[in-house]
């Protein structure tokens, strides 16, 4: 039996206000709005090119490594305006993660990987503690408790993207993004990362960048489609929750992309 | 576990099918007690409880859809999700019954009664237990109940063929009669629909443990037009 939901005023980790990034002359991503609200699922998908990835890196300022890349608009952590002049990248990549593509553990020790992050953040805790407690929030804990000093290599792929999400989750932050963590992986290994993903929501707040749209469908609570245009500037082309997206969606190249006759 | 957040929502589904089955049960209760006390109030309340049946199925149907369009659900869990979306549309015509008894009632419970309910009342009985016992196979995935259930429907069928013979008795006897008893074949009649949604119900059952249809489907067919 369902009961009528409680008006809750929703908050939102993540807001993003005419974000429009280039490279060199070139703009790729025009005027995204949306508001990531905390403790959710938000997928963005799209076709290829369309900007996916340039979007979730813009959020923890990874594009900022490279030279020709500029951002127009604002991103608000929160109350913080993540360009604002002075703002510190590494301070933001500590609250705000990031899983990638491919698992990319340290050639170090699976216990040293988890307290890379904490250690060089001068934590002065109980580093073991840190350790379990991420490696069990990964849903790892169990796998590897006893072989915590082979190194982090030797895990399986699956294994290993769980360790980088331990990683991640060592240094404390609000939000994840998820850079396509389960293309490299197996389809059990992929359910895993997807079954985690729900128990992560509850503590932290998710961005996951996919090209599987099922995938999006399957673990995501709000999902964002990019599209480019005929000039390959990519457009927010509807954000709305997931199931409604999936269902019913308002624009018909939601509904064309969703049911495969785009993209 | 692997799709544990899935397998909660299709838990979540279950019991908003019980739910669903609970209120059908007692709001055709209702619609009988009215009928036989000649309630109005009470028939009144059956119409209007059957609103909270329909938008109980409305959202559970959008419920599947969304599970289906998001979580690719396959084999099993693909029976599952198309089985509670056929069970509740089955318990919503059933709600639909209800009421169309209770509408009865409002036409006839200012005369008298042609003769006291006894066949109706057994029938109703046959009929809700059918709904409790399908539901319960359901739920359970017990095939060999689904079967029990289709078959008792024969009982149901025959107590219907008595009322309506008995009924035709009384209206060649003394024509002014023929409304009332009218009426009451009607009620009849929705009673054994009541019973035939539940059969459905059961042979979902079936198909959903087996991934067969029920091979009595014919024997289950329509017998109201006899």
């Amino acid at each position: 039996m369902t009961t009528a939901a409680e008006p809750v005023a929703v908050r939102h980790a993540l807001r993003f206000e005419g974000v429009t990034a280039y490279y060199g002359a070139n703009k790729v991503i025009t005027n995204v709005d949306m508001a990531v609200p905390e403790h959710e699922v938000t997928a963005i998908i799209g076709p290829s090119g369309a900007g996916k990835s340039t979007l979730l890196r813009c959020v923890n300022r990874m594009n900022d490594l490279i030279p020709a890349f500029r951002m127009d608009g604002k991103i608000w952590f929160g109350d913080y305006d993540l360009y604002a002049p002075g703002s510190d990248p590494t301070q933001i990549r500590y609250q705000i993660g990031m899983v990638f593509q491919r698992p990319n553990p340290f050639s170090k020790s699976i216990y040293d990987n988890v307290a890379f992050g904490p250690r060089i953040n001068g934590f002065n805790g109980r580093l073991d503690d840190i350790v379990e407690e991420s490696l069990r929030a990964a849903a790892l804990w169990e796998e590897v408790k006893d072989r915590l000093k082979e190194s982090g290599l030797t895990l399986s792929g699956g294994q290993q993207q769980r360790l980088c999400i331990a990683r991640a989750l060592a240094v404390q932050p609000s939000v994840i993004l998820m850079d396509e963590p389960c293309s490299a992986l197996d389809p059990i290994a992929t359910l895993a990362i997807e079954e985690l993903m729900q128990e992560l929501k509850k503590r932290y707040t998710i961005v996951i960048v996919t090209h599987n749209m099922q995938q999006a469908g399957r673990v995501s609570d709000k999902t964002a489609l990019l599209m480019p245009d005929e000039h390959r500037v990519a457009h927010l082309v509807e954000f709305d929750e997931t199931s409604r997206m999936f269902t019913n969606p308002t624009d018909e190249r939601t509904e064309a992309y969703i049911t495969g006759r785009i993209g | 576990m692997l799709r544990s957040e899935f397998d909660r929502n299709l838990d979540l589904l279950q019991s908003d099918l019980s739910e669903m089955g609970r209120m059908v049960e007692e709001t055709t209760r209702q619609a009988l007690h009215a009928l036989q006390e000649r309630d109005p109030d009470m028939a009144r309340q059956v119409i209007q409880n059957d609103d909270a049946i329909d938008n109980l199925q409305d959202e559970l149907e959008s419920k599947c859809v969304g599970l289906i369009a998001t979580q690719q659900p396959a084999a099993r869990d693909l029976r599952t999700l198309m089985s509670i979306v056929h069970v509740g549309v089955e318990l919503e015509r059933m709600g639909d019954y209800a009421e169309g008894i209770a509408k009865i009632c409002l036409r006839m419970y200012q005369e008298p009664l042609l003769k006291p309910l006894i066949d109706i009342p057994r029938m109703a009985d046959l009929a809700l237990n059918m709904l409790n016992d399908s539901l319960q196979a359901f739920a359970e995935r017990d095939e060999w109940q689904a079967r029990q259930v289709c078959d008792n429907d024969d009982a149901v069928d025959d107590l219907y063929d008595q009322i309506y013979h008995e009924l035709l008795v009384y209206m060649l006897q003394d024509p002014r009669t023929i409304q009332r008893a009218t009426y009451l074949l009607w009620v009849a009649h929705d009673l054994e629909r009541i019973a035939d949604r539940a059969t459905n119900i059961a042979e979902r059952c079936i198909w959903l443990v087996s991934g067969h249809t029920a091979s009595n489907r014919a024997r289950n067919s329509d017998r109201s037009l006899r």
